[in-house]
């Protein structure tokens, strides 16, 4: 039998983990500079942790990954981790609700089971959430953090979308739906399925109009929005209260120089989603998204804190980052015995030692076996008196050297 | 399995065991399929057709049916649609479609609730308390159920029967198979919500659908495939009527005792009456699940001795008696579990055997890992309906690779075709010998036993009646 990986997950080779580490670190720095601390939280969390804020819909619910723990007989399921968010929310009430405001990072992997085996059940985000802030000022940090961070991964043309929750269910309400029907709705548009909003006529002429001039178009300023408000002049009051918390989001954003597109359907999956939603895309790809979810920390027994966060998508990006060769190219010496000897081998490593000791990438060839990859060659001799031979692979050139700190004196001379 | 495409394609059909038996042999004397010796007394598992030399048949318990033909084992099968959703529920990627329905198989999959538990609609559940507990046969319906509803928090106790028994005291809530609305009712119990029929269904392997012809044995059933779509929209029960009296007392008594349905009925029903426990409504010939004993302190509900360990584990019940089988199975998966052996009971021998075919040249367990080591049993297709067990024994004796294959019953059934080793109980061999069976391990033997909940020990008002009765029992040993 083949020993293969399970369905849906994937080894991460060194090509891999250099441009995973590129994106971590460079999403680290800026977090760390921005003043978001880092937190882990565990793979392995109740289930109901995730079923009772009702805020994953019941699709996303059936495609977690549970099981009985080891006290598995009081019925109660574990799952690995389905959602970056839910856990952050949970650590946050269960350590940090004592903090006025919250400024969180992470990089973990999420579950999530996948019908075709085709796509990764297993995905890496990294993420922020700013717990504790109303203010649309902390939706336009979040926004503006996202986008630095983009930005010094190299990738200059991001797309952002915005789109808005409480907007969007407000528009809902007004369809005249039962409550039943009006979760399911929500639920089928988080889903992705903005064709059942088009077979659902409101009784309101006005509020279809709303409805479709929001479906069809893509507003590119807070002017689009002005328009959409003065066009429903009789629309209900919470969705006047929505487009103006919109309004006032798309504007800061207009006079901070960020270009956006407004689009409504710029939501996706989560229902904890209450006010302005936003997707991070790159030549069409969706690459990260984030939103205001003030719900979520009272529905899971919080205080009323409000917050809002996003998530960057790390395997589509690692797709997107060209290759890389490792971080800080300083030289590499390889390090070669004259003869397998015990006593070579000793000064093998005590040379070794010194030259990582001062900074350098070092590795041994022992039975000069395999291709490596280096700048600096040293032949060990078989006695301790004889010289060192010391090689510049890229100059070609030899010569011979007597102690360890001639060594350390030739390469940093040259490098 | 086999997948080698210059054998000649035989057609294999999974045929339902149970409730659906005698309807499916019926349909099949009709069908003159040519599976003579067929019929509702049927005690063979294998059925070979004298019209069609490729079609065979093999007799399965319905549960097991839609996961053997997914998997491919079987080209056909035949089964309640319930458990068809009960495979989907869970595994929507499965390789199964489902063909048609067929006129027969009766009964409904409902949610249920007891008609004393004061819950009386859907979304009733919505709003009242957050921890619901669930039991079903059908574990996978019950939580696509919940989960659909949105239930806060829940747990679902999978169970191997007598769901009906469970509401109110031991779950709130009971997804099970009934024949209609009425004899649900009739049962203490009120109808929430009809998830689904329960009625016969044509399903095949997606694979042989595409690849294989079956056009013969399809058109066979020409006329009784039923041309309207079945879907399994859920409907929603307004029970106006409510039990007027109750016909048990639900007065809480201070132990809790659960007693096993099934085999170990009669000689359990003995043995209480030898230790001068009064029963009415259990004997070797009579069952009321919620029988009436001679304590006042106690009562009793009779319970399959599959669900007890777990029951007894999260405290439903203080003492149950049960199979030593199930109290290990229990007790390997779950090792800290709250659940401990009070008293060996001495009856209802049974031997835990590993088990292969008769043609299979291996006498015992190392001359079997030498043979999966070589390559040319690889990986050994392991059933049991003792999973942790055959776990555990397998990883003990270092076996491997494995794929353990649950079953619901007839174990010894799926040697050799679909599976290679049977880790089965055995009273004495004659069922092995009769399926061209052969022992080659003994693990353990295992008689009925008294269980119980150390938590239940350590109350100081249980204890002394946990101490009575198990000094009652000792006396008749």
């Amino acid at each position: 039998m083949e020993n293969q990986t399970c369905k849906g997950m994937r080894d991460l080779l060194p090509d891999d983990m250099l441009r995973f580490r590129h994106i971590e670190d460079k999403f680290r720095t800026c977090c760390l500079k921005w003043g978001y601390q880092e937190v882990k939280t565990p793979t392995l969390e109740y289930i109901h942790l995730f079923t009772s804020t009702g805020t994953l819909t019941p699709g996303m619910l059936g495609k977690v990954y549970s099981f009985l723990d080891w006290n598995g007989w009081s019925g109660e399921r574990v799952v690995l981790r389905p959602d970056g968010t839910i856990p952050i929310a949970r650590l946050y009430i269960n350590n940090l609700a004592e903090q006025e405001i919250a400024r969180l990072s992470y990089i973990t992997n999420i579950f999530s089971f996948d019908e075709t085996g085709r796509e990764n059940r297993e995905r890496w985000q990294c993420g922020v959430e700013f717990l504790g802030s109303a203010e649309a000022a902390a939706d336009a940090e979040i926004i503006l953090l996202a986008r630095e961070v983009m930005h010094n991964l190299g990738f200059d043309k991001l797309g952002l979308r915005l789109s808005h929750a409480g907007l969007v269910k407000a528009l809902v309400k007004e369809l005249g739906l039962s409550p039943g029907e009006e979760t399911k709705m929500v639920s089928r548009l988080l889903d992705g399925d903005w064709q059942a909003l088009t077979a659902v006529k409101s009784a309101k002429p006005e509020i279809d109009k709303l409805l479709s001039s929001l479906l069809d178009l893509k507003g590119k300023s807070s002017g689009f929005l002005h328009n959409a408000k003065a066009l429903s002049l009789q629309a209900s009051q919470d969705i006047k209260s929505n487009l103006d918390d919109f309004i006032t989001i798309a504007t800061l954003l207009d006079s901070l120089g960020c270009n956006y597109e407004i689009d409504i359907k710029a939501i996706t999956g989560f229902e904890y989603y209450t006010g302005t939603c936003f997707q991070l895309s790159l030549g069409g790809e969706t690459v990260g998204s984030g939103g205001r979810y003030n719900d979520l920390i009272p529905l899971m027994g919080g205080r009323n804190v409000p917050a809002c966060g996003f998530a960057l998508y790390v395997d589509p990006l690692m797709n997107l980052l060209p290759l890389r060769s490792a971080e800080g190219d300083e030289p590499k010496v390889l390090v070669k015995a004259e003869d397998v000897t015990p006593e070579a081998i000793e000064l093998c490593f005590s040379l070794a030692k010194s030259l990582r000791d001062a900074g350098y990438t070092t590795l041994f060839d022992f039975a000069s076996q395999g291709k490596f990859d280096y700048c600096w060659s040293i032949v060990v001799p078989k006695k301790k008196s004889s010289p060192f031979t010391i090689t510049n692979r890229k100059q070609g050139k030899q010569r011979r050297v007597v102690s360890i700190t001639e060594i350390l004196d030739v390469i940093e001379r040259q490098s | 399995m086999s997948n080698s495409k210059d054998l000649p394609k035989n057609i294999r059909l999974a045929l339902p065991k149970g409730r659906l038996l005698p309807a499916t042999a019926d349909l099949f004397n009709e069908l003159a399929l040519g599976f003579e010796s067929f019929s509702n007394k049927t005690r063979r598992y294998r059925l070979h057709s004298v019209r069609f030399p490729r079609l065979s048949a093999k007799i399965f318990q319905e549960k097991d049916i839609p996961v053997q033909v997914a998997i491919g084992n079987y080209d056909l099968g035949i089964c309640g649609f319930d458990w068809i959703e009960e495979l989907l529920a869970r595994y929507p990627a499965s390789a199964l479609i489902k063909i048609s329905s067929l006129n027969y198989g009766e009964g409904n999959i409902y949610v249920t609730a007891s008609s004393q538990s004061g819950i009386s609609d859907i979304p009733g559940l919505q709003d009242k308390k957050d921890n619901w507990s669930i039991v079903s046969e059908y574990p996978n319906l019950a939580e696509a159920f919940a989960l659909n509803l949105r239930l806060k928090v829940f747990s679902i106790f999978p169970i191997w029967g007598a769901a009906e028994v469970y509401p109110p005291e031991d779950a709130d809530l009971a997804v099970l198979w009934g024949k209609n609305e009425k004899v649900i009712t009739s049962r203490g119990l009120i109808c929430l919500q009809e998830l689904m029929p329960a009625n016969a269904f044509l399903i095949a392997n997606q694979g042989s659908l595409e690849n294989k012809d079956l056009s013969q044995i399809l058109a066979c059933f020409g006329s009784k495939l039923v041309s309207k779509a079945q879907t399994s929209v859920p409907k929603e029960l307004k029970t106006q009527v409510r039990a007027a009296t109750p016909y048990y007392s639900t007065r809480a008594k201070e132990i809790k005792l659960a007693l096993p349905d099934g085999h170990q009925q009669a000689p359990t029903s003995q043995f209480l009456k030898r230790a001068g426990i009064d029963l009415e409504g259990y004997a070797e010939d009579q069952l009321d699940r919620r029988p009436l004993i001679n304590l006042d302190w106690a009562e009793v509900k009779v319970i399959r001795p599959q669900d007890m360990p777990l029951q007894v584990a999260n405290g439903n019940f203080d003492l149950a008696i049960t199979g030593e089988d199930w109290l290990r199975n229990h007790l390997y998966r779950f090792p800290s579990s709250p659940v401990t052996k009070l008293l060996d009971l001495g009856f209802g021998m049974v031997r835990i055997v590993a088990a292969v075919s008769h043609d299979m040249p291996v006498a015992n367990v190392d001359e079997l890992r030498v043979l999966v080591q070589s390559g040319r049993l690889t990986p050994i297709r392991v059933a049991s309906e003792y999973v942790n067990i055959a776990d555990k024994y397998l990883r003990d004796n270092r076996i491997s690779p494995y794929k353990l294959i649950p079953t619901w019953g007839a174990s010894e059934a799926f040697v050799p075709e679909d599976a290679d080793l049977l880790i089965d109980n055995a009273q004495t061999g004659k069922t092995l010998t009769l399926h061209k069976l052969k022992s080659i391990d003994v693990l353990f033997e295992s008689t009925a036993c008294l269980i119980g909940n150390k938590g239940s020990l350590d109350s100081p008002d249980k204890r002394g009646k946990i101490d009575f009765l198990i000094r009652k029992l000792r006396a008749a040993l």
